[in-house]
Parts: C-alpha cells; sequence; structure tokens
C-alpha cells in the first residue's frame, strides 16, 4: 500500500476528534484537526462532574481533567490544530473547505475526513420560549462552568435526563436556586446516581409534566407547568405556576448531520441515539469511501464512547492511509471494541449498545 | 414577545408556528419544503434549533413518526461566510 500525501483531516476537537487524530498522528500520519473554537477540547471543558466506567475510562476523573490530558498528548505529539476554523462545506473528492478566524476561506485535499463534530440541543417551543432567560441546559453549563456566570437566581429545568440534572446540580453548586425539574414521560430520565443527589438537595421532580408557557414583561418571570396525560396532552385544571428567572431546556440532542450531508453520507434513524445519523460500519466508516463518522455525530452517547469511536476511525484511517499494517490495525481495533462494549452496558448502555447494533448491521460488517 | 400565545418556531427569520402549519395544511410535506414556503430554516443557524420543531410539527399534521419525515437538505456553506474571507 503506498503512502498517500494527502492529510486525514478531522473535524472537530472535541474528546472523539483529539483521539482519534492522537491515534494517527501515533501511526505517522499526517493530520489536521480542526475547530471552529479558539480552545480544543469540545464540550469536555464544561464537565466539571466525575465520568463512569472502568479504570481504563477515567472512572472517577473529571471531565475538563480528560480533556486536559487529551491536549497534553496532542501538544505532546505535535498535531496540526487549527483553531477557529470552522469547516463550511466537503467538495467531491474530499476536498475540506475551511474558513480560518471568518476572515480566509481555503480548500484543503484530504487523504481522508473524519467527522466529529458532535451534536446540537434541541429546543423545545412554548408561548414565551424567546424571552431572555429561557435557554439550553448546556447553555447554563458554559454560562457557570466556563465563563462564571450565573444564569439567573431561581432556575426551573425541563428534562429529567443526565443533562438536566447535571446542569442542576451544577447551577446549586454556582448558588441558583433550582425551582423544580419536571419530565414530560412518566419515570425520569437520568443516572439514578445524578439524580439522587439533586433529590437530596431538596429539589423537587415532577414527572408527566410539561411546560404550557413562560411570562414575562423584559424576560422570564414566571412558568406555568401542568400534568400531561398518556398522550402528553396538558391535563386542564392541573396547571402551577413557579415563580423563575430562568428556564433550561434539556430535552435531548441531535447528531450534527450537516457535513456528511454535504459528503453524501447515507442517513439511518435512530431515535435513542437523536434522530437521523450518517449510518457506519465497525471502523466508523460511513457510507462515502473515506468519511468517517465518529462520537455524537455519529448518534449521541457520551464522552467516553466517543474517545473509544475516535480511536477506532483514527485507527482505520492510519491504515487505509498506509501508515499501520493490517494486523496491527484488527489487534487496536478489537482491543477499541472490547472496551466500547464494556462502556455500553447497565440499563442504558444496553439500550445504546442495542441501537448501535441496529446501526452497524446494516451499515457493513462489524469489525 | 410578552406572554402572549404566539410561538416563534424560526427565530432566526421569526417564522411563526401558526405560518408553519398552514403552510403544511397547504401541501408542504417535507422540512425543505416548508423552508422553501415560510423561509423557517434559512436564516443565520441553518435551522440547528427549528429543523426537528418543524419535523415534529410535520409528523402532528401529517400522521407520519418521526422516522418518516424526509431528511432535510443542507447546502454549503453550512455556516455563515463573509465575503471578505474569500479576497486572495
Amino acid at each position: 500500500m503506498g503512502v498517500d500525501s494527502k492529510p486525514a483531516v478531522v473535524v472537530g476537537a472535541g474528546p472523539a476528534g483529539l483521539c482519534a487524530a492522537i491515534e494517527l498522528k501515533r501511526a505517522g500520519a499526517p493530520v489536521v484537526l480542526m475547530d471552529e473554537n479558539g480552545k480544543p477540547g469540545g464540550q469536555l471543558f464544561k464537565q466539571i462532574h466525575k465520568f463512569f466506567g472502568s479504570r481504563e475510562h477515567s472512572a472517577g476523573t473529571r471531565g475538563f481533567e480528560i480533556g486536559r490530558r487529551l491536549l497534553a498528548d496532542s501538544l505532546e505529539l505535535g498535531i496540526d490544530v487549527r483553531l477557529d476554523t470552522e469547516v463550511v462545506g466537503i467538495e467531491p473528492g474530499l476536498g475540506v473547505w475551511a474558513v480560518e478566524r471568518r476572515s480566509r476561506s481555503y480548500t484543503l485535499e484530504a487523504g481522508c475526513v473524519i467527522l466529529a463534530t458532535g451534536a446540537s440541543e434541541n429546543g423545545l417551543a412554548f408561548p414565551g420560549w424567546t424571552l431572555p432567560g429561557v435557554m439550553t441546559a448546556g447553555c447554563a453549563q458554559t454560562l457557570v462552568n466556563v465563563h462564571r456566570v450565573l444564569p439567573g437566581r431561581r432556575v426551573l429545568i425541563v428534562g429529567s435526563g443526565n443533562v438536566g440534572v447535571i446542569v442542576g446540580y451544577q447551577l446549586l453548586q454556582a448558588g441558583a436556586e433550582v425551582a423544580a425539574i419536571i419530565e414530560g414521560a412518566p419515570a425520569l430520565g437520568g443516572y439514578g446516581v445524578h439524580t439522587a443527589k439533586v433529590r437530596r438537595a431538596g429539589v423537587p421532580f415532577y414527572c408527566g409534566t410539561t411546560i404550557l408557557r413562560a411570562e414575562g414583561e423584559e424576560g422570564v418571570e414566571r412558568a406555568v407547568i401542568a400534568k400531561v396525560d398518556r398522550g402528553f396532552k396538558p391535563i386542564a385544571g392541573t396547571e402551577e405556576t413557579l415563580e423563575v428567572d430562568t428556564i433550561c431546556i434539556a430535552v435531548g440532542l441531535t447528531p450534527a448531520l450537516d457535513l456528511a450531508y454535504l459528503a453524501g453520507c447515507k442517513p439511518i434513524f435512530v431515535p435513542e441515539l437523536g434522530g437521523n445519523m450518517p449510518l457506519h460500519d465497525g471502523y466508523m466508516r460511513s457510507s462515502v469511501e473515506g468519511v468517517y463518522v465518529v462520537g455524537d455525530t455519529a448518534g449521541v452517547e457520551e464522552a467516553s464512547t466517543a474517545m473509544e469511536e475516535g480511536r477506532l476511525a483514527g485507527i482505520h484511517a492510519a491504515y487505509a492511509l498506509g501508515f499501520l499494517g493490517e494486523a496491527a490495525m484488527r489487534e487496536r481495533t478489537e482491543a477499541t471494541w472490547g472496551r466500547l462494549d464494556s462502556l455500553r452496558q447497565g440499563v442504558f448502555g444496553q439500550k445504546r449498545f442495542a441501537a448501535k447494533a441496529r446501526i452497524l448491521a446494516e451499515g457493513k460488517v462489524r469489525a | 414577545m410578552g406572554s402572549g400565545d404566539e410561538k416563534h418556531i424560526c427565530r432566526c427569520e421569526e417564522v411563526s408556528e401558526d405560518e408553519i402549519r398552514a403552510a403544511i395544511r397547504s401541501g408542504a410535506r417535507t422540512v425543505q419544503e416548508v423552508k422553501r414556503w415560510t423561509r423557517a430554516g434559512m436564516g443565520i443557524c441553518q435551522g440547528r434549533t427549528c429543523r426537528r420543531l418543524v419535523e415534529r410539527m410535520l409528523c402532528e399534521e401529517l400522521g407520519l413518526k418521526p422516522g418518516e419525515v424526509e431528511v432535510s437538505s443542507f447546502r454549503q456553506p453550512v455556516r455563515p461566510v463573509s465575503l471578505k474571507s474569500f479576497e486572495d
């Protein structure tokens, strides 16, 4: 196999992208890692809580510490990291259209492209949702953990999944009051460990409850909530008004599909992992030759699984570009899959494991 | 907007829920068609927030399952690009 001089281009320097780039560089492949932000790390630096899993998954380590470690590795390896660089298109033949600092546009011919562009938070439209004070939970987390700004004094959180409860706890730690966490479904959605911590802090949880509207003149002053029936329709007469100045929406994430679509990747609809996402196989190859998808872009999971998926793509891309022998590629892939499988265990992991298995079954043979 | 009942679905282009539902009732069957009809999703964020909300309305109005809504198309540049960046 000949050595291709075109670099592997990794789009997105979050946990998945960093790991992909590290694997490529370790194998000796030329790699360019691009990120639209001024700092690499994606969402890792917002994660001040400890991660789960086994020791090899850095369990017990806080997200930002994992981010720091990955950054140190990437610096040590001398990876070409291009920050403030937005990838705005993909041309046929793997031309990556990048815009640097909003002022210089160029196209880079890539040997392969690894899309690690994450996901975006879902909105929830209710009357008053455009008032100042309504924001996604991720936005509140950025304000508190990155910019050290408290978004408000008294907060309602809509959605009891992990994002909702973790952000709820972090808002409490930052000094806000959490008036309630409401959940449309009949049961709570987050890990028990996080949920229990928030409950112990005195935050009430309301299941089978939705938000009807936000009220206020210049910004949020009140939220009106109500019970819902089995068809998620509000039940008349159950309305309750909460005095809050902030409403955090935590109702799931949607994989970033834009660049994969432009590259021509075939999508698959998997509701458990966030909706439509690019179909992929066990090496994280999409349906388009030379295009890989990893992390939340390939189905919304967690930072720990994103890192392993990044490694899978990095390992295979290094092999495909001629920098890693087949035996070494297979061995590393298998080891990575072992760790991935162990991450997708437990009540929540099983569901993701089954969902991923469906994608892989359709996306060619698993490694 | 104060405490009224009007809901903006596409915040960038200020397209209301009523306008989108009217478009679907007049024949729009995909996110793409709603986009062309109402401009929802054609603003600066390129539908990052409203795309899923429009999909949901299509399901409600047309009796579709979430997976049955046609995948929305994307065009490059996927982010706003200044003309200045093309000077060379």
